[in-house]
Order: structure tokens, then C-alpha cells, then sequence
């Protein structure tokens, strides 16, 4: 047991403990938050990984950004709790089933067989995942997706403006 | 003659097709542009394609003099089937260049007097649209003719054969709605046609046979095999001969086929004169001649064409000397004439024949075109006096020789002309047709006694009728008053007589005794043409029968002119022999009794019995009909209703139930849809896993 | 850190089917939008795993693109869920069973 494979297991332990607990809650701020934990967990991860800038893009954007937009809408809706309803009572226990297979699956792919995946990861290059390497690969080799993710990201906003906007009549 | 003297080279052979597209040409723009270009542009179009085919010929023959072994023109290759190959190739040989000069020759001057005939016709007819469509068919059956005789292959000269049927068809019934009941010129077409289907019958199996034979349609291949198989195939060769001269007796009228020529002067003056006198009904005694390597090789074939020949040539100027319409007399002197030809032919003299063909176009020609311009004097003399009298009087047939006489004063140069075809066609020295029929004489003395006298007697005839018609049309005193006022006519129609005339005087020259330049001409193309001598005891005993026919006729016709009103004086002395002649021996009324009526009350007995009731009373309507109803009623209630209803139905309730069944499954719950969707996605995970 | 490949990617794997589970079994339809960024996440987390694998930069490029098209994805999918809401008033989505055939 290497310290690097106890930081691993503690930090998988805590990421999967905090997607359990997502599922739990009876709450929707409590997943929410939940949820935030795992994102910043698994930055954690992204940072060991050599992936510093995606690990700091992960916490300001999904943990910060999109989480406190999640938190804003069930406060905005007040959406906390869903009355409980009597509908699809064995969904639950198939889809249990099920993502036990597909658990079993992944599982069979990953350790069933022989093969570099079974290696240690080696260690990285210098300077690998830092911002600068990141950034030059970004704005050489991934310029024009990179600037249509801008173009992708302004309709996203117009399209939530449209979507949330109520209409006149009603609001008179 | 060499070419360097004559500066002339073999290309001039190349010249060749045209002799068949240029009349083409010319109907093709008188097709076009004819009713724009007025009558005048027409007739000069129509005669100066036709004359420049006429050009062309003389460059053939000019090239030929410098080449006499003559050349093969190719002009596209037609037909190849397996073994079988027909090229359009033109045979450019002595026998070919006579021909086509004869028929290009004779077709000018017919063609310009047409010009001026037609211009009449068209409006005594009353239809001035069609002289346009006249010279369209005039100048095909040019092209069809030279198709015929530049022919290097059976095909194609059958090719030619058709054409030139077709246009005598077309020309015949070219007045198709006048004629007796209206319908009489289109009959006569008709009977043309259907009699010459069965000469055309009996060359397409000499064709068959010639193939089967010789596994070749080319005629120089057919004769080299023909002449190293020899008395092997004998047989088939006699067989192929017979049946060619079935096919040459439709063509030119000869026994037992000759019926349709008399009717066919039921087409325009220029046409009986063009194609049932001088060029078309030759066709028959050309293809003879071209044939001449077969009939060689089989005497009793030869024989049979002799006699045919022979008998044909008798009978037919027997018909002759009892006929009243001007033009019957002359149909029936072709026949004859061609039954000299073809008799001469038989005996192997195809010099003769084809000298007689020759200056037989030659006068035959000019005959039937002065008779159409004392017909169209005569027409023009009635039309004279019915304008006079306002009233319209008792039809008149102004081809009837009854209605004429007197016509020597009114029509000076016509008379001029006719005497002289009359006198040729008589076999009077020194004319062209005493030199080629005294030919046929001598052969056939040597050759044939019984064909000999057979030819005698008709001569004797031929002057007899001959000399009946000058005296019945042109003297004694006009027997109506049409005759009385006929003028003379243009000098369009004139001129070509005059032209014919000369020719008719002085065409023997192309072959004269001790000269014989036609027969070293055609000596090339016809081997061992040999040339009868001279005979003066045949030439002098001919020319003193035809002398003494004429002079009967004076005595008989001449000496007292014929009243009016009054019958034949001929008819007093031979009494019902007169009858059988003047009613053509009932040939027609025979055939008439043996094949039409048998064969029309067959056709209606099949109309009316296997067609009408067995095929369409019983067959059609109880057989099938019936069936059909009750087949199709039983499909539309059981098969229909039952079956495939039951298929289309079924198969909706089917579609209907299982919808019912699988709508369930849309549950409406996007967690279902999302669970089925994993499902998915485990079963490819898995189906990756364990592939 | 040097673990086995594996591990990490078992972890990613466990977390993807933890975020499924949340999707089928949840019925809030917020939580279900969670757990399809959990979902994400791990896909994520399993690129940057490969990255490092291959030392190639390419798969952290690659999440960079993931997680700004899942911000244009949130933003429309809560508009998406507020405009559902207003008109069904509830964020339950069995009530949403339009599609019921």
C-alpha cells in the first residue's frame, strides 16, 4: 500500500460516499450540496491526475458556476421535495438490477482482462496538464472548436432567456 | 478508245449512286417546296433530276468504254447476318449501263412530256393539286428502277422489283376515286398488284432457293458456284429458273400473269408509256438476262421461257386487233412485244432481247405518248363543243377509236410520229423495230421452229393491228364531233415525240447486221452472246408478211373508211373468232370463275362462317367471354372477397391488435424510456464483452 | 500519483453507474438533472485518467469541451425544468407522462 493508493482510496471513498448520499437525500439541496462535495473531490483528483487547470475549471465552473445555478432554481421553485406518488413501484428494484450488471460489466472490462490498464499510471512529462500546455493545444490544434463553444455557449443563454421568459399576456 | 484519249479515269464509276439519289433529290424537294414552287418549277425539277441521272449514266458508259469489265460501286452495307452478307453495292457493267441509259433516256423525254400532259389531265380530272404528287411518284420510280438494274444481289434488285410494283401501283390507281363506279382505277391498281404479288411470290422462292443453294444472294458468287456445280444441282436450278420466270412474268405480263397490263392503262397517259411500256415491264426480261448463267444451265427452264414467250406474243396481238380504246391496242402490243422478248431471251439470244428491249422503250415509248396526245386532243375537242352547247351530253369516252378518225389533218405531227412508231412496231425496214424483232426471227429460226412461227404469226398480227389503229384514228372522216375539233398538241408534248420519233427511226443503228455493236458491248457482261447472221429469206419473209397485214387492213379499214354507228367491218368477216378476240380470249372472266369468285366466296364463306360465328359468336363471346364473366364472378365473391380481403383485413386487424398491444408499453413515464434505454446499453456493453 | 489505471477507472465506472441509478430511480426531476452531470463527471474523470495513461493533453482538452457544453446544457435544461414547472406545476416527473400512448 503505496500512500499514493491510500490518498486514491480516501478520495474515492469520499466521491462515492457523496454520490450515494446525492441519491439519498430526500432533499434536493442537500443532493445539491452533496453533489458539490463530489465535484470538488473529484478536482482533487483532477489536480493528482496532472490536471491542474481542468481541476481549477471543474471547481469554478461546475461547483461554483452551475451548482449555485442548480441551488438558485429548487429555490426559485421551491422544489425541495416531491410529494410522493404512487407510480412505477418496481422501477426502483429493476434499476437496482440493472446497475448491478452494468457495474459487473464494467467490472469484466476493466479487470478482466490482461493489459497496459492493469500498469501503474506513469508519471508525467514535465509540465504535462498545466495551463500553458493546455492553453497552447487549445488555441493551436482546437481553435475553431474552441470558438464554437463560445458561439455554442451564447445560444445556450439565448435559448434560457427565451425558455424562462414569460409571456406578456400572462404577466398582465 | 483508251481513258488517256479520253482523258477519262475509272473514278467516274464512283459517280455512280447518284444515278439513284438524284431523282431521289428531286422528289424529296418536290416533296417539300412542290406546292410553293408552282407547276412549272415542278415539272423542270422532276425532269432535270431525271435528266442529269441520265448524265450520270452517260459517264458511266463513258468510264465503261475505257474499263468494259465494268466496276462494283459500294455504297453501304445493308444486311449481315451469320453467312449471310448483302452489301448495297452497285453492278456497274454493260447490261446495267444499256439498261440505265434506256430507262434514264426514255424517263427525260417521258418526264418533259408529262410536264405538259399532266397540266392538261390535272384539269380535266379537276384536282390541279395533284401534279405535284404525279412527279413525285414519276421520279421514284426512277430511283426504284435504277435500284433494280444496278442491283449486284437478288436482295437488292428485289429491293428495285418492289419499288418499281409499287410505284405502278400508285401511278395506276393515281385518279383512285374515278374510273368505273368510281372505284375502277383503284381496282385496276389492285389487280396490278395482287397479279404481280404472285410473280413476286415466284422470285422471292427462286430468291430462297438461290440461297439455300449457293448459301449466297451475290450474283457474281451464285453464277461461279452455279457454273463449278453444274449438272449436280441441275435440279435446283431448273427449279430456281422456273420460279424466276414466274417472277418475270408477273413483271412483264406474260402468260398466264399478263391480266393486269391492260387494266393498268388506267394511270395517266405518261405513265402507261413510262413503266407499262418502256422501262417497268422490262424488269422481267432484265432479270432474265442477269440471270442468264442459271438459264443456261437449264434448257428445259430455257425452253419453257421460249414458249411462254412465244405464246404470250401471239395471244395477246390476236386481243390486239379487236379492240376499240386506243390505249388496250398498244397494252396488248406490249405484251406481245414483251413475249417476243421473252422468247428471244429463251432461245439464248439476249442480244436480241435486249436490243429489242431497247428500241422497243424506244418507239412503244412514242406510241402511247402521241395516243395521249390524240386523247388529250380529243378531250379538248369534246370540251370544245360541250362549252358550245351548254348541255351536258351522253358520256363520252374520248379513248374510244370509234369516236375518232380523221385526226391526219388535225393533228400533223402527231400523226407524223405515230406512223412512224406504228411502222417500227410493224417491223418495217429500215426502223428500229424491223432490225431488232428481225434478230429475234433469225434466233428463233435457228433456235426454235415452233416458237418461230409462233413469233411470225404475231408479227403478221402486230401490222395488221397496227395498221388498224392509224386508219381507224387518223383517217376516214371524224366519227364525232369531239374528233372533228381536236387541236394539236403544245410543243411541250411534242417535242419529245419528235425526239422518240428519230430514235424510233434510227435506233436500229445500236446494232446493225455485220456490225453488231451492241452485241460486243454487251459481250462483256452476257458470255458467248453470239450474234444471229443476217438472214435475208427471214428478214424479207417477215417484212413481206407485215407488208401484207397492212395492206389487208387497208382493205378492210382504209378502202371504206368507217361510218359512224356502224360495227367493226372486221367483226362481218370473223365472226365470233372477232367476238373471243375483242373480249381478250375471257381470260379475265376465266380467271374470274376459277380464282376470284371460288376465292371471294371463300373469304365470305370464312368471314361470315369461321370468323363471325365460330370465332366470334361461339369462341369469343360463349368461350371466353363466358368464362371470363363466370371465372371473374367466382374470383370476386370467393377468391376476392374471401381471400384476399381476408389477406388485406387480417393483416390490418393484425397491425390494429398488435398497436393495442404495444401502445401499453408507452407508458408516458421518461423513466421507463430511460430504463429501456439502459437495457440497451447494457445489452451492447455485453455483446462487446463476450463477442 | 501512481495507482493502477484500473482503479481510477473503476471509480469513474461506479460513479457513472451511480448517476444512472439516480436517473432511473429519482423523480425529481432536478435530482435526475444532477445525476446526469454525476454522469458526466465520471466520464470526465475517466478522459483525464486516459490523458494522464497516454500522456496525451488531448484528453484534457477534450474535457475542457465537456464541461463548457455541459454548462450550455444546464442553462437550457433549467430553463427547460422552469418552464415545465410553470406550466405543470411540479418538478415530478411522472406527472410529465404526456406520452402515454
Amino acid at each position: 500500500m503505496t500512500t499514493d493508493l491510500i490518498i486514491f482510496l480516501g478520495l474515492g471513498f469520499v466521491a462515492l460516499a457523496t454520490a450515494i448520499s446525492m441519491l439519498a437525500s430526500r432533499n434536493a439541496i442537500y443532493s445539491a450540496l452533496f453533489l458539490v462535495m463530489n465535484f470538488i473531490t473529484v478536482a482533487v483528483l483532477y489536480l493528482l491526475l496532472n490536471a491542474a487547470f481542468i481541476a481549477l475549471v471543474q471547481v469554478t465552473v461546475y461547483a461554483g458556476a452551475i451548482m449555485v445555478l442548480f441551488l438558485f432554481v429548487i429555490m426559485l421553485l421551491g422544489a425541495e421535495h416531491v410529494e410522493a406518488s404512487p407510480g412505477l413501484p418496481w422501477q426502483g428494484p429493476v434499476a437496482v438490477l440493472l446497475g448491478l450488471i452494468l457495474a459487473g460489466e464494467f467490472g469484466l472490462l476493466l479487470f478482466g482482462r490482461e493489459g497496459t490498464l492493469a500498469q501503474d499510471l506513469q508519471t508525467a512529462v514535465e509540465g504535462f496538464g498545466s495551463p500553458a500546455s493546455v492553453g497552447l493545444e487549445l488555441f493551436r490544434n482546437y481553435l475553431i472548436p474552441f470558438e464554437i463553444t463560445s458561439v455554442l455557449l451564447l445560444v445556450a443563454m439565448v435559448g434560457a432567456i427565451v425558455l424562462t421568459r414569460r409571456e406578456r399576456k400572462e404577466s398582465r | 478508245m483508251t481513258s488517256i484519249e479520253l482523258g477519262l479515269d475509272v473514278g467516274l464509276f464512283a459517280y455512280a449512286p447518284l444515278i439513284i439519289f438524284l431523282p431521289l433529290l428531286g422528289l424529296l424537294i418536290n416533296m417539300v417546296l412542290g406546292r410553293r414552287l408552282g407547276e412549272w418549277f415542278v415539272g423542270t425539277i422532276a425532269s432535270l433530276a431525271v435528266a442529269s441521272s441520265f448524265v450520270i449514266a452517260v459517264l458511266q458508259f463513258l468510264a465503261l468504254n475505257s474499263h468494259p469489265e465494268g466496276a462494283q460501286v459500294l455504297v453501304a452495307d445493308w444486311i449481315t447476318i451469320g453467312d449471310l452478307d448483302v452489301a448495297w453495292s452497285l453492278k456497274i457493267d454493260t447490261l446495267s449501263v444499256a439498261m440505265m441509259l434506256m430507262v434514264t433516256g426514255v424517263s427525260t423525254l417521258i418526264h418533259i412530256y408529262a410536264a405538259g400532259y399532266m397540266h392538261e389531265d390535272v384539269r380535266f380530272q379537276g384536282d390541279p393539286g395533284r401534279y405535284t404528287r404525279f412527279f413525285v411518284y414519276f421520279n421514284l420510280f426512277v430511283a426504284a428502277m435504277m435500284v433494280l438494274v444496278t442491283a449486284d444481289n437478288y436482295l437488292m434488285m428485289f429491293v428495285g422489283w418492289e419499288g418499281v410494283g409499287l410505284c405502278s401501283y400508285l401511278l395506276i390507281g393515281f385518279w383512285y376515286e374515278k374510273g368505273e363506279d368510281g372505284i375502277g382505277n383503284a381496282v385496276a391498281g389492285k389487280k396490278a398488284f395482287v397479279t404481280n404479288r404472285i410473280g413476286d411470290l415466284g422470285f422471292m422462292i427462286a430468291m430462297f432457293l438461290v440461297f439455300w443453294q449457293f448459301g449466297s444472294l451475290n450474283f457474281d458468287q451464285v453464277f461461279t458456284s452455279a457454273h463449278t456445280a453444274g449438272a449436280a444441282a441441275g435440279g435446283v436450278i431448273t427449279a430456281i429458273t422456273i420460279f424466276l420466270l414466274v417472277g418475270a412474268a408477273g413483271k412483264s405480263a406474260q402468260l398466264p400473269l399478263h391480266v393486269w397490263l391492260p387494266d393498268a392503262m388506267a394511270g395517266p397517259t405518261p405513265v402507261s408509256a413510262l413503266i407499262h411500256a418502256a422501262t417497268m415491264v422490262t424488269a422481267g426480261i432484265f432479270m432474265i438476262a442477269r440471270n442468264h448463267v442459271l438459264f443456261d444451265l437449264a434448257p428445259f427452264s430455257s425452253n419453257l421461257v421460249a414458249l411462254v414467250g412465244g405464246a404470250t406474243a401471239l395471244f395477246a396481238a390476236t386481243i390486239a386487233v379487236a379492240q376499240f380504246d386506243i390505249k388496250r391496242v398498244l397494252a396488248f402490243s406490249t405484251i406481245s412485244q414483251l413475249g417476243f422478248m421473252i422468247a428471244a431471251v429463251g432461245m439464248g439470244a439476249y442480244v436480241a432481247a435486249m436490243f429489242h428491249l431497247v428500241t422497243h422503250a424506244f418507239f412503244k415509248a412514242l406510241l402511247f405518248l402521241s395516243s395521249g396526245s390524240v386523247i388529250q386532243g380529243v378531250e379538248h375537242g369534246h370540251h370544245h363543243v360541250e362549252h358550245g352547247k351548254k348541255t351536258r351530253g351522253a358520256p363520252f369516252d374520248p379513248q374510244d377509236m370509234r369516236n375518232m378518225g380523221g385526226l391526219r389533218s388535225k393533228m400533223q405531227i402527231t400523226f407524223m410520229v405515230y406512223v412512224i412508231g406504228a411502222l417500227a412496231l410493224a417491223g418495217i425496214p429500215p426502223l428500229a423495230g424491223f432490225w431488232s424483232k428481225d434478230e429475234i426471227l433469225a434466233d428463233a429460226s435457228q433456235a426454235n421452229p415452233t416458237v418461230f412461227w409462233l413469233l411470225v404469226a404475231a408479227a403478221f398480227f402486230t401490222a395488221f393491228y397496227m395498221g388498224r389503229q392509224i386508219l381507224m384514228v387518223f383517217f376516214g372522216k371524224p366519227r364525232s364531233e369531239a374528233a372533228d375539233h381536236a387541236p394539236e398538241s403544245p410543243p411541250v408534248m411534242t417535242l419529245p415525240l419528235i425526239l422518240l420519233a428519230l430514235l424510233s427511226m434510227v435506233g436500229g443503228i445500236l446494232n446493225l447486221p455485220g456490225f453488231h455493236t451492241l452485241t460486243d458491248w454487251l459481250e462483256y457482261t452476257l458470255e458467248h452472246a453470239h450474234a444471229a447472221e443476217f438472214n435475208l429469206v427471214v428478214a424479207g419473209f417477215s417484212t413481206g408478211l407485215a407488208l401484207l397485214a397492212i395492206v389487208l387492213a387497208w382493205l378492210i379499214y382504209g378502202r371504206v373508211a368507217m361510218k359512224k354507228g356502224k360495227p367493226d367491218p372486221l367483226r362481218r368477216i370473223l365472226g365470233p373468232i372477232f367476238v373471243g378476240m375483242h373480249n381478250k380470249w375471257w381470260v379475265d372472266e376465266l380467271y374470274n370463275f376459277v380464282i376470284v369468285r371460288p376465292y371471294v366466296a371463300l373469304a365470305r364463306f370464312l368471314a361470315k362462317y369461321v370468323d363471325w360465328r365460330f370465332w366470334h359468336d361461339w369462341f369469343h363471346d360463349i368461350v371466353l367471354a363466358r368464362t371470363f364473366q363466370r371465372g371473374a364472378w367466382w374470383l370476386s365473391k370467393a377468391f376476392d372477397l374471401k381471400v384476399i380481403d381476408g389477406i388485406g383485413n387480417g393483416l390490418g386487424d393484425l397491425t390494429k391488435g398488435a398497436a393495442a398491444r404495444l401502445r401499453t408499453l408507452q407508458t408516458g413515464y421518461v423513466r421507463n424510456y430511460a430504463l429501456s434505454v439502459f437495457v440497451g446499453v447494457i445489452l451492447v456493453i455485453g455483446y462487446f464483452l463476450i463477442r | 500519483m501512481n495507482v493502477p489505471t484500473h482503479y481510477v477507472l473503476a471509480l469513474s465506472a461506479l460513479m457513472f453507474t451511480l448517476g444512472v441509478l439516480g436517473v432511473l430511480i429519482r423523480r425529481n426531476t432536478i435530482v435526475i438533472f444532477m445525476s446526469v452531470e454525476l454522469m458526466l463527471n465520471s466520464a470526465n474523470l475517466a478522459f483525464i485518467t486516459f490523458a494522464r495513461s497516454f500522456g496525451e493533453i488531448q484528453g484534457q482538452v477534450f474535457v475542457f469541451f465537456v464541461i463548457a457544453v455541459a454548462a450550455a446544457e444546464v442553462a437550457v435544461g433549467l430553463a427547460l425544468i422552469v418552464a415545465i414547472f410553470r406550466s405543470r406545476r411540479s418538478i415530478d416527473i411522472d406527472q410529465i407522462s404526456k406520452l402515454r400512448g
